[in-house]
């Protein structure tokens, strides 16, 4: 038996409304028909009133979510699409990230953003929002790579006692799988070695784990060792592993799907440079989309993106430095 | 209508063969006569036009060639989006013809704002703006934000509802709890009106007099028209979620099959007019669709990946 990323995600809702009953799920389409992905299916059946069918009104979809963990209660809000996540900006940013702070009352909800690219979904389908909302003070924003993180973080979340920005990768959705879920290593905050080497590191997250992954194993045909590190959350950023692994390399190439202003990769450089620049034996090197909207045509989509050869291109001249 | 109908199946057909179509693939299938009656309302280099999802055969009738469609479809470098949008995502500004987004209600304001400098310029005249949405639409904040804002600014725009009881898989029960949606133009101290939208005959008296309205500076005018989605949301999408019991009623007809009963009840057209029309309708959709099929795919080395217009400002990619 093996299961999805997918199917990691709705076991974990399972989950979470099994064990809490202050947990509830509110999202378009998601209750009879399963949401637009199917990641809640059958769950208004198995938690009847417990899942329910939201207007398209995603600004008031997270601002009714936060009213109703001031109450005590622990509500997943599943976005249609990451890219949609921007109408209930306001609320997420402003209301949900600063309740802790302002009122000493925690606001403790998940966001799910179904996010990235994926072939023919244009520009509004296929945004990477971790970004923007990592910028914000108050929000811990969770971007899994694997079929047991995309489990094991979710429930995590859900516990968590901060507004949480899940962004699941959609490219992941059914591609990724793996055999059973295994136990809970990490907590949310921590960084993985997702492979081991000592000529170069990249620090990614996300769908760019497994490009970043290929792209080594391609370079392990030169007689390179290269080491992937797999962020897990893109806030908090475990500074301590990325500065352990580049003690161990001497080269970093920060990687990532969003676009290139700003950001994750440039905050992992930003932070590298400030404490670790004597680590360093080549100037940092850092790969994004192209700064444009996002592509329709699989042909343009394919060259906005980091790919495994881009990767692969990046890591020689990296190498060569 | 017809032209509408025969390109989207073949759109449908090109999506389910797989390959040609990469994403999805939104039909209008049941909503022509209600897209189509306001579309022929308005007037292409005059009117301004923020179509949605379901509008194929409204921008047929504003004067869209079907290329565009096709060459959007299939992401061809020569259509009006060169590969960079797809599908719906399509439109020529400068025409009149805005380009939507996803993000649903996001186009009222932009169309009442191209009135509000028409008239500021003094050019405003008797052209103007219309928009269309869906039942699920509705609740967005940017369809009440914009719609407000162009009943305060009296701009004339027509706001065309389709209520076809379904959004994606939701039911308007869980999307708004007011009798009918009409009922909200008063609150927005506009005029609305709800007409059959399975009858073309219908549709063009009540868009003909709304516009008519709104060209005399009546403001805007909300239309709602009462129908059925007739396909899936997408065509990914067997909509196996609407019961048989709405699949059976009312609201349910085919408007193409109404408006052709009613034409050859009439006497204005033969089941063998409509056969030769059918036919030469297909003739031209194969032949749009072998053209664009044989036009270059977009070529990722000649794109100039600028998303400024002022390319002085545009940055290098500081990157690897
Ligand atoms: C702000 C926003 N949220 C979610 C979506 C995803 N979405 C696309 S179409 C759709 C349903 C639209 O229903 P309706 O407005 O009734 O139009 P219909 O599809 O029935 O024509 C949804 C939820 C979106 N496009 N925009
Ligand atoms: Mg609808």
């Amino acid at each position: 038996m093996s299961i999805t990323y997918l199917e990691a995600i709705r076991e974990a809702q399972y989950e979470a409304l099994r064990e809490d009953p202050s947990v509830f799920l509110y999202g378009q389409d998601i209750a009879t028909f399963g949401g637009a992905f199917k990641a809640t299916k059958n769950l208004s059946k198995e938690f009847p009133n417990r899942v329910f069918d939201a207007p398209i009104s995603e600004d008031a979809m997270v601002g009714m979510a936060i009213g109703a963990a001031v109450e005590g209660a622990r509500p997943i809000i599943e976005m249609q699409f990451a890219d949609f996540s921007s109408i209930g900006f306001n609320q997420i940013v402003n209301q949900a990230a600063t309740l802790f702070w302002r009122t000493n009352v925690p606001c403790p909800i998940t966001i799910r953003l179904p996010s990235g690219g994926t072939a023919g979904s244009g520009p509004f389908h296929s945004q990477s929002m971790e970004a923007i909302y990592a910028h914000y003070p108050g929000l811990v924003i969770v971007t899994p790579a694997t079929v047991e993180d995309a489990y094991w973080m979710l429930l995590d979340s859900v516990k968590l006692n901060d507004p949480v920005i899940f962004c699941e990768h959609k490219f992941l959705y059914y591609h990724l799988k793996a055999d059973q879920i295994g136990d809970r290593e990490l907590p949310i905050g921590k960084a993985r070695i997702a492979r081991p080497g000592r000529h170069a590191t990249i620090v990614t997250y996300s769908a760019m784990v497994h490009e970043a992954l290929r792209a080594a194993e391609e370079l392990q045909l030169d007689g390179y060792q290269i080491e992937v590190v797999d962020l897990r959350s893109v806030k908090p950023m475990d500074t301590d592993t990325i500065l352990a692994s580049v003690a161990r390399t001497g080269r970093l190439l920060a990687l990532g799907e969003a676009f290139p202003w700003g950001g994750v990769t440039a905050e992992i450089i930003a932070r590298v440079t400030t404490d670790g620049f004597h680590l360093l034996d080549a100037p940092p090197m850092r790969l994004n989309s192209k700064d444009t909207p996002i592509p329709y045509h699989p042909n343009l989509w394919k060259s906005h993106r980091p790919t495994t050869s881009t990767i692969a291109a990046a890591l020689r001249r990296l190498l060569r430095n | 209508m017809l032209l509408s109908r025969v390109l989207e199946e073949k759109l449908g057909s090109l999506y389910r063969a797989g390959g040609r179509i990469v994403g999805g693939v939104y039909l209008g299938k049941g909503q022509e006569a209600f897209s189509a009656a306001l579309g022929v309302q308005l007037r292409k280099g005059k009117d301004i036009y923020g179509p949605l999802i379901r509008d194929q055969a409204g921008r047929i009738a504003f004067g869209e060639p079907i290329i565009d469609t096709v060459r959007t479809y299939l992401g061809a470098v020569t259509g009006p989006m060169r590969g960079r949008d797809g599908n719906i995502h399509r439109g020529r500004p400068k025409e009149g013809h805005m380009a939507m987004i996803s993000h649903l209600g996001s186009l009222l304001s932009v169309v009442a704002g191209g009135l509000f400098a028409r008239r500021l310029a003094g050019t405003l005249a008797d052209s103007i703006g219309a928009t269309s949405i869906g039942d699920g639409g509705t609740s967005t904040g940017a369809f009440h934000e914009g719609l407000n804002m162009a009943a305060v600014e009296k701009l004339p725009i027509i706001v065309s509802i389709a209520n076809n009881q379904y959004a994606y898989s939701t039911p308007n029960t869980r999307q708004y709890a007011c009798e009918n949606l009409v009922d909200r133009a008063a609150g927005y101290g506009i005029e609305g009106v709800t007409v059959d939208a399975t009858d073309l005959a219908s549709c063009l008296k009540a868009f003909r007099a709304a516009t008519a309205r709104a060209r005399a500076g009546g403001g805007p005018q909300m239309i709602v028209g009462t129908l059925l989605r007739l396909a899936g949301h997408g065509e990914h999408d067997d909509a196996s979620y609407i019961p048989d019991t709405k699949r059976q009623g009312p609201s349910a007809r085919d408007c193409l099959q109404v408006a052709e009963d009613f034409a050859r009840d009439r006497g204005w057209m033969s089941s063998a007019d409509l056969r030769e029309l059918n036919e030469e309708v297909r003739r031209n959709v194969d032949q749009t669709v072998s053209k664009v099929s044989k036009e270059p795919a977009p070529d990722p080395f000649k794109e100039n990946w600028q998303a400024l217009s002022c390319a002085e400002l545009v940055e290098g990619q500081h990157e690897a």
